[in-house]
């Protein structure tokens, strides 16, 4: 599945930020660079971000500007990053984090 | 580490940057302090023409006037410190910013202001069903600005909930998009936006469920979202039993309108009251919209949800008034600029939305003279000066 918006009548779609690879729970997934890795995993089909802490419940994208923290995952190793407002750049490594920054069980 | 400006803006969306260039271009040393990657606030993401005469740019969309906006700030020689968040506000005009981003290294910085600005917005309100919390359901904003901003689509098929000018416009940028709107739901039993914006929606055919409210979010076996049970509403709102739909959706944008966010203001004690018109809580202010402290002002969605243009032009009073305060514009000049300003929110108010909100105006600078009448000189909070 992929998000990404193709055509619009108002924006200009053509993306002007290089493509790059970042790896996502250890699979390689393409972003542009510069995106938040929210978006790039989000157009990804991506739409998990992390599990809460006492219930274990699935978070994703709910406000989208970095208040909600609901996106919080764990980005080359730094728990509660807050993936709508953090930049994609190459090569990262982002997780699906676990309550308070714990790996996910494989 | 410990830094001087003369005046410090908290936000930098339209209200902020508007008081940011104003006082910047009276000769302020100004800093703009904003937590996102880019300034601009939520302007960036509405690519709709904005209405009003041709003083507030009607017809110009509001991403163009963000980028003239941040280019005038710039101009200006305003210094603009992104990724920095604001965690504290201090006796003494002391602000806490917690400069760098989630994955870098973060560092706390005080700086020593002579005036502050709180431009910090508003947040969106949430409508609580059964899992409302499932990936998938989000606000209206953030389906915005996945599109507007990221040229990504929330999902293929969407639910929007509310049918105020938000909610109308995201589901139109929506479509826009290339996704889907399978059901617009408002509990009331008439369309809560403008007319105009309705009409557009009902054109393109997205079927509009009035007195029906979102009961339940069904998550697939991927934990995300797949289905959204609606039902039809009684005169309390409460959900009918057997009238439930199910529809197929990936995505629920919840467009329940915002509440000012001015929890800064709070910890220095600042005066509040209730307006519902505005959206909640929001800190008091007077004419040069200070608030009830000598030298903290307050512009935009912080002290009152309203438009992007009547943000822009509170925060020009904001950045006026302070240049005025650190006696860089004559008295005379900057009563003749708030008039000329105060003149133009006297327009944007009008009409069957816009009078409310300014009634809602007229309560609140009423309420300030009443309760404070000349703002507090010293800036220590009450409690702490009884805890010293």
């Amino acid at each position: 599945m992929c998000l990404r918006m193709e055509h619009h009548v108002v924006l200009d779609t053509a993306h002007q930020a290089p493509t790059v690879e970042i790896t996502v729970d250890g699979r390689p997934v393409s972003a542009y660079e510069g995106e938040p890795i929210l978006a790039a995993l989000l157009a990804n089909g991506i739409r998990v971000n992390r599990y809460t802490v006492k219930r274990h419940e699935p978070r994703g994208l709910f406000c989208g500007i970095g208040q909600c923290t609901d996106c919080a995952m764990i980005v080359d190793g730094i728990p509660n990053v807050r993936t709508c407002i953090t930049s994609v750049r190459a090569g990262m490594v982002v997780e699906t984090q676990d309550g308070l920054g714990k790996k996910v069980a494989p | 580490m410990m830094i001087r400006k003369e005046v410090v803006v908290v936000g930098a969306g339209p209200a902020g940057l508007s008081a940011a260039i104003e006082a910047a271009r009276a000769g302020a040393d100004t800093l703009l302090v904003d937590l996102n990657l880019k300034p601009g606030g939520q302007l960036f993401k509405q690519i709709h023409k904005f209405f009003g005469s041709s003083s507030h740019r009607s017809g110009t969309r509001g991403i163009d006037i963000g980028k003239l906006l941040v280019r005038e700030a710039q101009e200006a020689g305003v210094e603009l410190w992104l990724k920095s968040t604001v965690v504290g506000l201090f006796p003494g005009y002391k602000v806490g910013i917690q400069r760098g981003g989630d994955d870098e290294t973060k560092e706390l910085v005080t700086v020593h202001a002579k005036k502050i600005v709180i431009a910090t917005g508003a947040s969106e309100n949430v409508v609580r069903f059964k899992g409302w919390t499932t990936p998938g359901v989000m606000g209206a904003g953030a389906a915005q600005t996945m599109v507007n901003v990221n040229h990504v689509k929330p999902g293929q098929r969407i639910v929007m909930l509310g049918s105020g000018n938000v909610g109308l416009i995201v589901s139109y940028q929506l479509m826009q998009a290339g996704c889907e709107v399978v059901a617009l739901v408002e509990a009331a039993p008439n369309i809560g936006g403008y007319a105009v914006h309705a009409a557009k929606i009902c054109r393109a055919g997205v079927p509009l469920y009035t007195k029906h409210t979102i009961v339940e979010a069904v998550a697939g076996e991927d934990g995300c979202l797949r289905q959204v049970v609606i039902a039809q509403v009684d005169e309390t709102f409460q959900p009918i039993p057997g009238t439930e739909q199910t529809l197929e959706a990936d995505c629920v944008a919840i467009g329940a309108g915002l509440k000012p966010s001015a929890e800064l203001l709070r910890l220095l004690n600042c005066r509040f009251m209730f307006s519902g018109a505005f959206g909640g809580y929001i800190p008091l202010h007077n004419e040069k919209m200070e608030t009830s402290l000598s030298g903290i002002y307050v512009a935009g969605d912080s002290t009152g949800v309203e438009e992007a243009n009547t943000a822009l032009e509170e925060g020009r009073i904001a950045g006026v008034s302070a240049a005025e305060q650190l006696g860089l514009i004559d008295g005379a000049r900057a009563d003749a600029r708030r008039t000329e300003i105060w003149e133009r929110l006297k327009a944007l108010r009008q009409g069957p939305f816009g009078e409310r909100r300014q009634t809602a105006e007229d309560e609140i600078l009423r309420e300030y003279a009443a309760q404070v009448g000349v703002p507090a000189e010293e800036v220590m909070p009450e409690v702490l000066t009884e805890a010293i």
